[in-house]
């Protein structure tokens, strides 16, 4: 496998990569996305305790899970760059970034929106709600680190090591609705036992983390291919590839 | 569909506030990230041409200046005659 993968670590190999794999992944994204979100809305049945108010889940749980799947992801990719002193794996570290910041603060936004109705506040400072904004620290925290330094090779190490140490918040947030007592309630997926969802509720909820995971997928992609160019301004393939773009 | 007509769908069993706000903000900030991500591309390329462009200036100015100083002692040639 590390002959066949090795390639991509040059990072014309990678943009390349990237320009193919792009319109797949916007177009499966944007179909499997809205397919989620309208099924949760529109045709999913209402919860018997909280009402049309549980559609939230819709956008709030995959949004969660993905805060922390993005997360995994950049500390590989950092895990990757420092071990290998790989460019390329850096740089995949810096596009993942803001998409899971951004991720996280929809996770943190809709969470609150809900809370509002179900809870009565909009935020409490329990395990679950602080760990999660601990994330999005986390995320602006490698992002800051990175755009700190004017030697962009030492940035990708110092955000990583930063990025990989983060990881021990992983743990804490998954685990945080069981080690104290929180408003949270628990995990409803995420777990060894068969999902204690209704099916015709599951379904569509599973359909729109496969949406976000790809919207985020598509854009990663793209995020990507702008940071190899913006790192490899002056190579000559990527002089080629604006000359030919210029002619298109 | 769950709801009886499009105005009970949009009211959300009166929760229509905090679900519209939850998937309202949500888009909005996935779509700026989305076009920010395409516009970056642009901006960059945008860059990367004009760079170009400014190397061919500079490559044509140098090209013009070298035949001004080869042309240089012709002229003074011709001003000594008169």
């Amino acid at each position: 496998m590390w002959k066949w993968l090795h390639p991509y670590a040059k990072t014309q190999n990678a943009y390349q990569l990237c320009e193919r794999l792009l319109p797949w992944f916007v177009t499966s994204a944007l179909i499997s996305f809205v397919i989620g979100i309208v099924w949760g809305l529109a045709f999913a049945p209402a919860d018997y305790q909280q009402g049309d108010s549980f559609r939230i889940i819709y956008i709030h749980v995959p949004s969660a899970i993905l805060s922390m799947g993005a997360y995994s992801a950049m500390a590989i990719a950092a895990f990757v760059g420092l071990v290998w002193q790989v460019r390329t794996a850096f740089m995949a570290m810096v596009a993942l970034a803001p998409i899971g910041a951004v991720v996280t603060f929809i996770a943190l936004f809709t969470g609150a929106a809900w809370g509002k109705p179900m809870w009565g506040t909009w935020w409490v400072w329990d395990a679950r709600l602080t760990s999660e904004l601990i994330l999005l620290f986390l995320y602006l925290g490698v992002i800051s680190l990175y755009a700190s330094f004017e030697d962009k090779h030492q940035a990708g190490k110092a955000a990583g090591v930063m990025a990989i140490v983060g990881v021990v918040n992983l743990p804490i947030i998954h685990f945080s609705v069981e080690w104290w007592n929180t408003l949270h309630q628990g995990a409803s997926i995420t777990k060894f036992d068969k999902p204690s969802v209704a099916p015709d509720m599951l379904w569509p909820l599973l359909i729109s983390i496969l949406g976000l995971a790809l919207v985020m997928a598509a854009i990663f992609i793209r995020r990507l291919q702008n940071e190899i160019v913006r790192r490899e301004l002056n190579r000559p393939w990527v002089q080629e590839l604006v000359s030919a773009a210029k002619e298109k | 569909m769950q709801f009886d007509n499009l105005s009970a769908f949009f009211d959300m069993g009166g929760y229509a506030f905090y679900v519209w706000l939850s998937f309202g903000v949500s888009l909005l900030a996935l779509a700026l990230l989305a076009v920010d991500a395409v516009q970056q591309k642009r901006v960059l390329f945008e860059a990367v041409k004009k760079e170009q462009a400014r190397k061919v200036r500079i490559k044509a100015a140098q090209a013009s200046a070298k035949s001004n100083t080869r042309n240089d002692p012709q002229k003074e040639e011709v001003s000594s005659e008169s």
